[in-house]
């Protein structure tokens, strides 16, 4: 998994829900590239046409609050953003973002980071670097089961591993 | 330890240690998705390698979002769902039988006193009410559920809510939950379960403990637990489709947070847009024009909504530039209303009346809203462009308060109406 990420900040605010993320309109498909075209349209019409691979969200408290639909992670990802930075989430967002292998970041100080601020991230210190600013700041470490759980690639195939266990056993 | 009864629950499923904080390994009782969340679980499930749920009468798909199908795409949808539960023998109703999940599942024993729930949907919650540990979570979650029976949870600090005091009669739950998080705000709840207390509780009849349940997510909660009472088992016996041991929380359980709310005197609540904790008394909001009510939704499309909507509606006329929109949550409620007449009163009023689905709660369809609109809601979310139009506007409020807007043409207290 890639662990290294450089690209412009896109920055939001407080509770940035999951119906502005994806709206519900367009929830007839969870196709990636589909859903990504969309992503953020209802607060920020220039998002879609104008993020590039490598890019970032950085947003205040409870990113990703309201419905559970797993289309808002996979439109983030889709959209080609390698990681999420905020103060915090929602935890259903929480979940499905480590579930599907979106990287976030909890951090405290995502006010210092300006709209096109060129950040880097190393997620395997935890640490986000403003270039633009001169500044570095330390996201919250995640718990143990879910580092384990980030390190294999998303809770796909921690499922697979513990179906295999479970045939074995039964052989 | 004295224990919550988010932390009981989760003690009887699991071989971890149980403390806030903790993540434990769960066992799950029922796990179940909509015609939404439901493709990309199928997709994961796959993906996992996974050949057969783990238990097919715990694994549901209630297509309730987009159905009866709203478009080629939907229906599409609808189809792999039904093909998939199909081919795991698993439980699945489709039109004119199954409703609003949320209303649906508790009807049918599907839900029950200490059990650990999982939906893929973030309403799940609602079943808190039924004093199960019920939350909501996404497609791949809900798909390792239906593989291995079980998930991980962090064992949420609890909130104590205190509801105490007589309301007026123009009070329900939904303004008991709007008050509570006007309160604490969208994220006062964050990570944590809802525990709710108190003497208003006891007397509150179960449609409106669903409602508390229900918008727990709405202050970030995991879910909103109310402690089975007699009224409660009287229910659950009733209706439970296998074997179930309520569980309480002790006395002395130790609460992250205790609040207390006192209903005396209060007036009915609204949140008006963009946010669920954006509340406010109706007084301070009367008079803002209404152009579309909408009655029904997991939060408010039960019986005793669609009596008390009937009681203001009764005689009176829908404002002519104002639709009202009426969908009962499930067939149950839709044939109790009719039998009950409340489809003549709503009828003779001028309003629409439509199948169980979540209809334009979520913008689906059945009353979508175009730029500029405003509507009055009993649904849960108000967030931009949630029912339609990102400039349009949603207001939530009780069944009381819609179905008086819906007359008088704004918002309005019912007292004006009736």
């Amino acid at each position: 998994m890639e662990t290294f990420f450089s690209g412009k900040a896109w920055v939001y605010g407080d509770n940035v829900d999951t119906d502005v993320i994806i709206p519900a309109r367009y929830l007839v498909t969870s196709d990636e590239k589909a859903l990504a075209e969309h992503c953020m349209e209802d607060i920020d019409e220039t998002f879609a046409c104008g993020v590039l691979k490598g890019d970032i969200i950085s947003a205040g408290n409870n990113f990703g609050c309201g419905s559970s639909r797993e289309h808002a992670p996979i439109s983030i990802k889709g959209s080609g953003v390698s990681c999420v930075v905020a103060k915090s989430f929602a935890r259903i967002f929480y979940r499905n973002a480590i579930n599907i292998g979106l990287p976030i970041l909890e951090c405290s100080e995502t006010d210092r980071i300006s709209k096109g601020d060129i950040i880097e991230i190393d997620l395997a210190e935890g640490s986000i670097t403003n270039k633009t600013k001169g500044e570095t700041y330390y996201a919250k470490p995640f718990p143990e089961f879910l580092q384990e759980l980030i390190g294999l690639g998303g809770l796909v195939p921690y499922v697979q591993a513990r179906l295999s266990e479970q045939s074995t056993v039964q052989e | 330890m004295a224990m919550t009864l988010a932390e009981a629950i989760i003690a009887r499923h699991t071989k971890d240690p149980v403390e806030p904080g903790a993540i434990c390994r769960v066992s799950v009782d029922f796990a179940f998705t909509n015609d939404i969340t439901g493709p990309p679980a199928i997709k994961e499930f796959k993906k996992m390698g996974a050949t057969k749920v783990f238990d097919p009468m715990r694994c549901a798909i209630l297509p309730d979002h987009f159905s009866p199908a709203k478009d080629i795409a939907s229906a599409e949808q609808i189809k792999e769902c039904r093909v998939f539960a199909d081919e795991q023998e698993m439980l699945f109703w489709d039109v004119g039988r199954v409703g609003v999940e949320h209303a649906f599942l508790p009807e049918n024993g599907l839900v029950l006193p200490g059990e650990i729930i999982l939906g893929a949907d973030s309403h799940t919650c609602t079943h808190g009410a039924m004093g199960a540990l019920a939350t909501g979570v996404g497609s791949t979650d809900l798909a390792a559920a239906w593989a291995l029976g079980e998930t991980w949870l962090r064992v949420p600090e609890t909130m104590k809510v205190s509801y105490e005091g007589t309301p007026s009669e123009w009070i329900c739950g939904k303004d008991m939950i709007l008050a509570l998080i006007g309160k604490i705000g969208v994220e006062g709840a964050r990570y944590m379960a809802l525990e709710f207390h108190g003497e208003t509780l006891a007397e509150l009849d179960l449609d409106d403990r669903f409602t508390l349940s229900n918008m727990a997510i709405e202050a970030g909660g995991k879910t909103g637990l109310i402690n089975p009472d007699e009224k409660l088992l009287k229910y659950a016996s009733a209706r439970a489709s296998r074997h179930f041991e309520p569980l309480f929380a002790d006395k002395d359980a130790v609460y992250a947070k205790s609040i207390s709310i006192d209903v005396t005197g209060m007036e009915p609540q609204v949140a008006m847009p963009h946010l669920p904790d954006n509340v406010k008394g109706v007084s301070e909001v009367t008079g803002t024009p209404v152009d579309q009510v909408f009655i029904g939704s997991c939060t408010n499309g039960r019986l005793s909504d669609l009596r008390v909507a009937a009681k203001i509606l009764k005689g009176k006329k829908v404002y002519k530039k104002t639709r009202l929109m009426v969908i009962p949550a499930s067939y149950e409620v839709y044939r109790a209303a009719m039998k009950e007449g409340l489809f003549d009163i709503f009828l003779d009023a001028g309003a629409s009346i439509s199948t169980p689905s979540c209809g334009p709660c979520l913008g689906g369809h059945l009353g979508i809203l175009a730029s500029g609109e405003r509507c009055v809601s009993t649904s849960n979310r108000n967030f931009v462009g949630r029912m339609g139009s990102p400039k349009s506007e949603v207001v939530l409020a009780g069944p009381m308060v819609a179905a008086a807007s819906a007359v008088a043409g704004h918002i309005c207290h019912p007292r004006e109406i009736v």
